[in-house]
């Protein structure tokens, strides 16, 4: 696929995720389409998994720590057609497995996530099994930068780069935000390069909406030996005006005229990519 | 179109509450946020410690009113509670306030050791408890915490059941000089009280006398146990109804009283049926020599259903036509 059909889906995606939280009423918003692009480039360029090989012992390992942003996770899964796209009007339905974290109930979510801090750790364990067994797969996590703050993910940043596991990649969704605020104010973690850097991973910056980049920094380990983070510059609830940049979108869950709104401002945008 | 959120009341419970004369209050989680914030404005040395949470607890007046009372950690619940002991151990009113699934989990080295074992006068609030977060699943729900808090020697253990209850738990907790846990949810919640009702921790109120069922239950589920006992009125049962906002110390008076003066007892907790107030009942019972047709209502070992949290509350006979059906097939 090319970067311009790969953005033409993401913004369907962003639809189907807005649809989704509409519907279930419930959801994490701010933080599912600032990931998105993310996860856009991981199931459709780099993992090696698909509905047919997701059973294969060798495919790619994906943990999405951040699991708060499932309902994007289930936007492109369904897209990728691990389930079928009906499913997501399910989600925090009474008896529904689509709860509102990811969770093995569903095809091709590897773990469950939601509360933060878990996603790293569980990727070292998963990175170290693939080295015992002289395996070739690559694992990957997506942490939100306020997660940051939980200490586990320190004490993992220190194993992975002991064990030199450069089949490890770690994805930061640094959007700025988190639920009381900014990051900077509720508890500063900035330089975040330098910090993975000085905990002796190789870092890539990169800006989370480009495809080109992500593409690049996502397609390989960035150095032998050594972890990658990838710090992906994204915008909290990008995509959508009013949500953009705005703490309470975190989990907010639009209106009916919102959603209006919201679907109109992607329609034009889907007709913007598809005239140039 | 969205679909509306499930009501915790059928109709006819909502008909029994109003029988009852039972008046719709507002969360006790809000209850909690004005008492706190009304007790620091008295108290300077009351402080909050907040982990992102301070808009899920309620807490952001309080943060704008008082900000040099509040100390934000970031998302970081094991930092939480050693901040918040730190504090309490030098001098400080301190309440870590978390969402309870996070408090009791993460951080329960930081509770055992730096809270009860070094035994200072910290405050821990368990917010959203229970299955407060509904369809937000497992990683979300604390149904484990009266279990795990119960196995740790010096903490006060309180799950208030209505406005009322919640105000009290937080002045005696702004007053205690041992470490104190309290947990509620973040649904409104009847009044269950008589205006001149006392309230004294480790003491049961009792909402209803009666000698056939006894239900003793504790926070956010003692409505469903009191408006059961409205309903089994109609088929001639006279039920008692005992609020044990205290789960630690527990009131084995009251229980063995209840135990002893009916011919059957129902415990009824929002919280795993292992090692929560059923089995704490259980013991208190059986060592007394107390046996009796005996339920406990909770949640089963199993992955809870998923749902909101009166879809899981239905699901599991917590409500009041699924605990009177629990006390006729006790009884029969
Ligand atoms: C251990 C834990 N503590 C608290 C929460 C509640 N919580 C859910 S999302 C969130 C904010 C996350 O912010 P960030 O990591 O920056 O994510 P993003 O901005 O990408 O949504 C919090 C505090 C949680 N899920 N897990
Ligand atoms: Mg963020």
């Amino acid at each position: 696929m090319t970067d311009r059909e790969l953005q033409l889906k993401a913004v369907h995606l962003r639809k189907k995720t807005l649809e989704a939280i509409y519907e279930a009423g419930a959801g994490h918003t701010g933080g599912g389409l600032s990931c998105l692009d993310i996860l856009n480039v991981l199931y459709n360029r780099v993992l090696n998994v698909s509905p047919e090989t997701f059973s294969s012992p060798t495919r790619d390992r994906y943990v999405q720590s951040k699991g708060h942003s499932v309902e994007a996770l289930y936007a492109v899964l369904a897209d990728r057609g691990f389930f079928p796209e009906a499913d997501l009007k399910t989600i925090c339905h009474y008896q529904s497995h689509y709860v509102g974290h990811p969770t093995r109930h569903i095809p091709g979510i590897e773990m469950n996530t939601g509360a933060l801090g878990h996603g790293l750790p569980i990727c070292i364990g998963m990175a170290l099994a693939a080295k015992m067994d002289g395996a070739k797969f690559r694992v990957f996590t997506l942490l939100g930068d306020g997660e940051l703050a939980e200490g586990s993910n320190w004490e993992a940043a220190l194993a992975a780069a002991h064990y030199k596991l450069d089949n490890l990649t770690a994805i930061i969704d640094h959007n700025t935000l988190q639920i009381t605020g900014h990051t900077r104010d509720v508890m500063s973690n900035e330089p975040l390069d330098e910090k993975w850097r000085a905990f002796g991973w190789a870092v890539k910056v990169v800006n989370g909406h480009d495809y080109a980049a992500l593409t690049e920094a996502l397609s390989k380990p960035a150095e032998l030996g050594k972890p990658t983070c990838v710090i992906a510059n994204t915008t909290k609830g990008r995509g959508v005006s009013f949500m953009e940049n705005v703490a309470k979108w975190h989990h907010g869950v639009p209106s009916e005229a919102e959603l209006k709104q919201a679907l109109a401002e992607l329609d034009a945008a889907e007709a913007k990519l598809k005239e140039g | 179109m969205s679909a509306p959120a499930p009501s915790m009341f059928t109709p006819a419970a909502k008909a029994m509450a109003e029988k009852l004369g039972l008046k719709m209050g507002r969360a006790n989680l809000d209850e909690f946020a004005a008492t706190l914030e009304e007790l620091a404005k008295a108290n300077p040395n009351i402080v909050a410690v907040t982990s992102d949470s301070r808009g899920s607890g309620k807490l952001a007046p309080f943060g704008k009113a008082l900000p040099k009372q509040i100390v934000e950690v970031g998302i970081a619940e094991q930092n939480l509670v050693g901040i918040t002991a730190g504090l309490a151990a030098c001098g400080k009113k301190s309440f870590g306030v978390s969402p309870g699934c996070f408090l009791t989990a993460r951080s329960l080295e930081q509770i055992k050791n730096d809270v009860c074992y070094s035994d200072v006068p910290a405050v821990l609030i368990g917010i959203s408890s229970g299955v407060s977060y509904g369809a937000l699943g497992t990683t979300h729900h604390s149904l484990h915490d009266l279990a795990v808090l119960r196995a740790i020697n010096n903490i006060t253990i309180l799950v208030p059941a209505d406005n009322f209850e919640t105000r009290e738990a937080i002045l005696f907790a702004a007053k205690a000089t041992k470490p104190v846990f309290v947990r509620f949810g973040k649904a409104a919640m009847f009044g269950l009280h008589k205006p001149d009702t006392k309230f004294e921790v480790g003491k049961a109120v009792q909402l209803r006398d009666g000698n056939n069922v006894a239900f003793i239950a504790t926070g956010e589920t003692v409505v469903h146990a009191l408006l059961a006992a409205g309903q089994l009125v109609e088929r001639g049962l006279n039920c008692r109804v005992l609020s044990m906002h205290t789960i630690k110390p527990l009131d084995t008076e009251a229980i063995l009283k209840a135990g002893r003066e009916c011919r059957a007892v129902i415990t009824v907790e929002e919280h795993m049926v292992n090692g929560g107030l059923g089995e704490a009942c259980a013991a208190a019972l059986m060592q007394a020599g107390v046996s009796k047709p005996f339920r406990i209502v909770g949640f089963p070992d199993e992955e809870t259903v998923p749902g909101a949290q009166a879809d899981i509350f239905r699901h599991y006979g917590i409500s009041m036509e699924g605990l009177s059906e629990t006390a006729l097939q006790l009884l029969k």
